[in-house]
């Protein structure tokens, strides 16, 4: 096989939409060989250009097709799917715990929020609550994976800037509550960490991971000012994210934007405030909110929001209390372990929650949690089986999408990959 | 008629200066790699032999066996030509560039000139390898490195107009003769006209021009993917990633002989003369590239129009500016 055969079969695919024209250009001069044909002499077009699903820059499989004039933006329309899976699908086949793992590949850089949001729809169907203790536990977590969210944010978004130091650094302090993770549970991306009713009761916070959870949260604040003494006062990077992107309140509302990239335009949304759940009433903490709606107001909101987050933190390990993490619910929750180590009830007990899962009531939920990107909800329709009739996830890094064109006309090709990085979009949450 | 002795001598000097460039070329990517490693808390390469000291050859051998790609479409030739269009400028811009006290290869009286002509020829390799891979990401590179290198080689020539002035030469090695009895006298801290603003607009166009962060919009890889050698692999590639370090040492070289003094030594009574003119010019070539990493370490990417209204709006009027007050200063002091 020669190299011009096998590029052939290989040929333009992914990035050239339509038939490649000799050195693919932007302006075609026509000559008018026949004048009857009223060919003008000169025709120009925009410029189409396919940007991912390959792309260094498009965090995953996002493809955006964009028409360019020169370098500016006419029209940016997003192509979404690419990382379908069927999760909502899939779901209604499985038990309730068993959708657990897969909630965990929706926003895979923070598996614990996606439990979390997922966990507390089922316990709003079900009608039960959960210990004291899980709850702090909940929130200690979901709080660690916001930092750990909002870290690798700010990395790649830094990265795509062209500031690749961050990168590392942030990476650095991403590693350590990682590694907090995995002495929870095992695992430290895709976690499965939350349980209907509680945590796992195997992964309940040792005094070694309080010790060093503490070590990092002291040390934490310092890291913060060393990222921003690269970025916050840098010239070039407050040229790249100033006025980029803008979007007003009210703008923002209509598309409905939540999370950070909501309240970088001002709106004082959050839904930790707004509807309190886990111990989010029982500390003190403030939500930052922006001005201008621009790129620069996002970064600054995730960044106060990583701060107020160890500020969560170190409270809610000062107060939390001794107690169960799982509640203890027949039927629902698993027995403890002893017991069915020992008992052959209990052991009963277990099999059949394991391999049936429990019912719910027949009704439906809808139910939002505030995750790193935004508003993460699950809406449960429930016909009084085991499984899920019907479940739907409204993804933030989705409906934050559908903002793309209006927030990316009229700027130039390199403020597009700014943009995906101010929504902090995961492909994973976005195509589900 | 030159004597066989003189050819020899020259052909000579030409293969130690050329295998001394290329072994540069290939550990100032592993000298990068470290430097950037350390800045950023890991160790870079360390696998390939003693703390990775091989990987620069082992990253050669890989690109040589490379199967040899020319996208569909793409115009065969141009494609082909671009990348040793963009190589051999580089490298035979160093027959001008005098080491020591013994002088250049070439001692020619317009070395500057010969430069700036080559680093000129350099850009249409990376113009035309952008517009011959039938790739819009390859075109949109080529076009934006067109469009830097014509804005920023205007910046380059007026911040060296400031020197020539100073030193009445355009031959590089009678410039850095111009800088003997010690630092006080190189001319980014001589007496009449200090060329500080000159260098430092030297600087960034020379970075410029290189495509180095923060101004490496030819190849800005989150937007462009690879920019103008994106369809490019193996050993073409590798000539563009050699021409591009290649221009780095050579910018480095041109700075350090302009500004810093050569090879002269930074106080009078050291020696600086034979051997000794190397072992002083080595070091301020190396720190300029040093320069090249901490600058790509720390800083983020400018964007296009940025990059074109500080290098129209502030670049040149200083280095005009420059111009006038040298040659009022020299003009007063004679």
């Amino acid at each position: 096989m020669t190299t011009a055969q096998r590029d052939d079969e290989q040929g333009s695919f992914g990035y050239i939409l339509h038939e490649p024209e000799s050195g693919a250009t932007t302006e075609v001069v026509t000559e008018s060989v026949d004048a009857e044909e009223r060919q003008p002499l000169f025709r120009s077009e925009d410029l189409l250009l396919n940007m991912g699903p390959q792309h260094p820059a498009t965090h995953g499989v996002l493809r955006v097709v964009l028409e360019l004039e020169g370098e500016k933006i006419i029209k940016a329309t997003p192509y979404l799917g690419y990382l379908h899976r069927g999760t909502e699908k899939l779901a209604e086949g499985k038990t309730y715990n068993q959708v657990i793992p897969l909630t965990d590949r929706l926003d895979y850089v923070c598996a614990m929020a996606n439990n979390y949001a997922y966990v507390r729809a089922v316990e709003r169907l079900l009608g039960i609550t959960v210990p004291e203790r899980a709850e702090y536990v909940r929130t200690i977590v979901s709080e660690m994976q916001r930092i750990i969210g909002h870290l690798f944010w700010l990395g790649t978004q830094a990265l795509d800037i062209g500031a690749m130091t961050v990168f590392f650094w942030t990476f650095r302090e991403r590693e350590l509550l990682l590694d907090l993770f995995e002495a929870l549970c095992g695992a430290r991306l895709t976690v499965s960490y939350f349980r209907v009713g509680g945590v796992d009761p195997q992964g309940d916070l040792t005094p070694e991971v309080i010790a060093k959870l503490r070590t990092f949260l002291a040390a934490f604040p310092a890291k913060l000012e060393e990222y921003e003494g690269l970025l916050s006062e840098n010239r070039i990077w407050l040229g790249r994210t100033k006025n980029i992107a803008v979007i007003s309140a009210e703008d923002a509302v209509n598309f409905g934007l939540t999370g950070p990239t909501l309240r970088g335009s001002g709106v004082n949304y959050d839904i930790r405030k707004a509807e309190p759940y886990g111990v989010y009433d029982r500390v003190e903490w403030e939500v930052p909110v922006g001005s201008h709606g621009d790129t620069y107001d996002r970064y600054w909101v995730r960044m106060q929001e990583m701060r107020q987050s160890a500020r969560i933190l170190s409270q809610c390990l000062d107060r939390l209390p001794e107690g169960p993490i799982l509640a203890d619910i027949p039927g629902v929750t698993y027995p403890k372990r002893e017991k069915v180590m020992t008992d052959m009830e209990s052991l009963i007990h277990h099999f059949k929650v394991a391999c049936y899962g429990f019912e719910t009531p027949p009704g439906e939920v809808y139910c939002a949690t505030e995750t790193p990107k935004g508003e993460l909800g699950f809406y449960l329709v429930s016909d009084g089986t085991n499984r899920p009739h019907r479940m739907h996830i409204r993804a933030p890094s989705f409906v934050n999408m559908g903002a793309f064109d209006y927030m990316a006309k009229g700027y130039l090709i390199a403020d597009i990959v700014t943009i995906f990085g101010t929504y902090d979009i995961v492909m994973g949450e976005c195509d589900r | 008629m030159p004597d066989l002795m003189s050819v020899v001598t020259t052909l000579a000097m030409i293969v130690v200066v050329f295998g001394a460039v290329l072994l540069h070329v290939a550990y100032l990517t592993y000298f990068e790699r470290k430097v950037l490693g350390h800045m950023q808390d890991r160790l870079g390469p360390m696998e390939v032999g003693y703390h990775g000291l091989l990987q620069p050859i082992a990253d050669g051998l890989k690109l040589f066996f490379k199967e040899d790609i020319i996208p569909t479409g793409a115009n065969k030739i141009i494609f082909t030509v671009a990348p040793i269009i963009s190589l051999v400028p580089a490298l035979i811009a160093f027959a001008v560039i005098p080491f020591s006290d013994r002088g250049p290869i070439a001692d020619i009286n317009i070395a500057i000139l010969y430069i700036l002509a080559l680093s000129s020829i350099g850009a249409y390799g990376i113009l035309l390898g952008g517009w011959a891979s039938n790739s819009k990401y390859s075109l949109l590179g080529g076009l934006r490195s067109a469009a830097q290198v014509i804005s920023y080689e205007l910046a380059l020539g007026m911040s060296l107009v400031g020197v020539l002035l100073l030193s009445g030469s355009l031959s590089l090695a009678a410039i850095a003769q111009g800088q003997a009895g010690g630092f006080w006298h190189w001319y980014a801290f001589a007496f009449p006209a200090p060329q500080f603003v000159a260098f430092v607009i030297y600087l960034l166009s020379a970075i410029a021009e290189t495509n180095r962060l923060p101004f490496d919009l030819p190849e800005a890889e989150s937007e462009l993917v690879a920019g103008f050698f994106t369809e490019y692999s193996g050993m073409r590639f590798a000539f563009f990633f050699l021409a591009e370090y290649a221009n780095m040492i050579l910018v480095s070289c041109v700075g350090a002989i302009l500004f810093l003094g050569g090879w002269q030594a930074p106080f009078d009574f050291l020696p600086s003369t034979g051997w000794w003119g190397v072992f002083w010019f080595l070091p301020k070539v190396y720190f300029l590239l040093f320069l090249f990493f901490w600058i790509r370490a720390t800083l983020p990417r400018l964007r296009y129009d940025q990059l074109m209204r500080l290098g129209w709006k502030i670049m040149i009027p200083l280095a005009l500016a420059n111009i006038l007050i040298t040659s009022f200063l020299a003009f007063v002091t004679r």
